[in-house]
């Protein structure tokens, strides 16, 4: 785990053949480099959007899972089975699913919307800069529910029911019991729900690979596919400076983690 | 009255699971049905949902490809190898942080937490390099050592929390009966800690069956690919099998959905580690 690092910051600090071949060592030219790249601020604003879309929508959407889950009623175990379908389903293999769901003339996406009067024309929802972003959003939240639902779902089994039996007392209920109970309570669970998340989805390599594949040049790239293809892809394919974008990648998980350890205020249990 | 407002409570609440749960498996299912299609029928428009011909024969042209079974071993060879690396790392590491104290110990486990939230894909570029000059690039080693690696702290961490849960005194006891230091650990430990040990088990396969990023950039030999990046093939610029990609796909997706199903139970606890106590 410690070495891949180590030769990350190494290759950065290196210069590359096409081959593979190290040349000698460049310093911080790497960085520089990358610097100059017209692709980046783009590329940087991409991953902001699509990590803080992906998180709030997904929290957002999986409270009410959650809730719902919280329930009993007929039924629940099928709920909960089919939740788990899309996180063990290999990523590579729902994003390819979803780049025919939206085909332009054989997806289901635009047949289903057109069905329901929703859309007066078939829309080229991969092909297309202004829906790209948000398809690949879509699927982002998709995969991400039923980690985020299932974490939410500890922390609400964690509140005690009697806690909203002193509410209704107090003539606290719906709504009102929901806003100033349920949510300071569940503030714990919701904090690391975003954190790991924040984490996943900014690492996320699949979805944006694969549903983007079709499209050129980096406009809706992440830093990560961004990374990837500037060392394996691009007619630059320069393990240096892709090298010098891995380690801020690595960079920012870091901070993401030290966040992490400060909300779930890790530390030692004793044995 | 109460009894029928809660009836109807009831009724809601199910209906409303019956959406979602239609929701989440909807795509899946047009996975299937995708599958089940002769390859004529995916080029229609209006596109269709059910096939007019079924064609479940798609399955056995998947099944008995050449170069999808070659997949299929790597997949398998990678999958269970590294897994049981893992199991075989992960059970004397967590018994061991979770009954002593040993110097370094906090650090240790800080160490493996942070591992546990670093996906290899930061990482990919350091990997291919340490693998280039190592000159393991296309080996199994190479994929397998990665996986190993990486799933090892949720296995670490699920593990260390079912042999913490288990009381001192009944290892004590069954030392004290006569079952000596070895006995203990076997006949009374490993036993009670088997929930835990089949959940890191099917973590560890699950998620190196599914790894996509590093057999991309590590197996660039054809016949050195497991499924997640073989699959790909069979829709490129020149050729649009999304019949086959689909069969093959609902061969992989199924039995490991079936697994994680079996350790629903443990998973959150051990992937918020460090969280809830």
């Amino acid at each position: 785990m410690v070495y891949p690092a180590f030769e990350l910051v190494r290759a950065s600090l290196g210069r590359y053949s096409i081959t593979g071949l190290h040349q000698g060592w460049v310093g911080l030219r790497n960085y520089g480099r990358l610097l100059e790249q017209e692709a980046l601020p783009t590329v940087v604003a991409n991953t902001v959007s699509w990590v803080v879309m992906v998180v709030a929508v997904t929290i957002v959407l999986s409270l009410g899972l959650a809730q719902l889950l919280n329930e009993s009623f007929p039924g629940r175990r099928l709920v909960r089975w089919a939740l788990i379908v899309p996180w063990a389903a290999s990523l590579i293999m729902t994003a390819k699913l979803f780049v025919w769901l939206y085909d332009y003339y054989f997806g289901l996406v635009n047949r289903a919307l057109a069905a329901a009067g929703l859309l007066a024309r078939p829309v080229d929802w991969l092909g297309d800069d202004a829906t790209v972003m948000g398809a690949m959003i879509a699927v982002g939240v998709f995969v991400s529910l039923p980690f985020t639902t299932y974490v939410l779902l500890a922390g609400l089994q964690t509140i005690p029911g009697e806690v909203y039996e002193a509410a209704r007392v107090d003539g606290a209920s719906g709504w009102r019991a929901y806003r100033s109970i349920t949510l300071p309570l569940l503030k714990p669970a919701l904090l690391v729900a975003a954190v790991l998340n924040l984490i996943y989805v900014f690492n996320s390599f699949p979805i944006v690979w694969t549903l983007n594949d079709r499209n050129p040049g980096f406009a809706h790239d992440t830093m990560i596919t961004y990374m990837y293809k500037i060392a394996f892809k691009s007619a630059l394919r320069d393990l240096g400076v892709a090298a010098a974008l891995g380690v801020v990648n690595v960079t920012v998980i870091l901070l993401a983690v030290i966040v992490y350890l400060r909300v779930a205020r890790w530390r030692e249990e004793p044995a | 009255m109460a009894g029928r407002a809660g009836l109807i409570r009831r009724a809601v609440l199910a209906s409303a699971g019956l959406l979602l749960a239609a929701a989440l498996l909807a795509p899946y299912a047009a996975m299937l049905l995708t599958a089940l299609k002769p390859e004529a029928e995916l080029r229609i428009t209006p596109p269709r949902l059910l096939p007019v011909t079924w064609r479940p024969q798609n399955f056995w042209t998947v099944l008995r490809d050449p170069e999808f079974q070659s997949w299929l071993r790597v997949s398998l060879v990678v999958a269970v190898v590294s897994t049981a690396l893992v199991v075989v790392a992960a059970v004397p590491a967590a018994y061991h942080t979770a009954r002593h104290r040993f110097p370094g110990r906090g650090a240790f486990l800080f160490l493996v937490l942070v591992s546990q939230m670093f996906a290899p894909t930061a990482l990919v570029v350091g990997l291919y390099r340490e693998f280039f000059e190592l000159g393991l690039i296309n080996t199994y080693a190479a994929l397998i050592l990665v996986n190993a690696a990486f799933n090892l702290a949720f296995a670490i961490w699920i593990l260390r929390a079912f042999f913490a849960s288990i009381p001192r005194e009944i290892e004590e006891a069954a030392e004290v009966d006569g079952c000596g230091r070895a006995g203990a650990l076997l006949r009374v430990i490993l036993p009670v800690a088997l929930p835990g040990i089949v959940t890191a088990t099917i973590f560890a396969f699950i998620a190196a069956w599914n790894e996509y990023i590093v057999a991309l950039t590590l197996m660039t030999d054809a016949g050195m690919r497991p499924l997640t990046v073989g699959i790909t093939s069979y829709v490129t610029a020149y050729v649009q099998h999304w019949d086959l990609l689909f069969a093959a796909s609902v061969v992989a997706i199924v039995p490991v959905v079936v697994l994680f199903a079996l350790i629903e139970p443990y998973l959150v606890g051990g992937l918020t580690a460090g969280s809830v106590k």
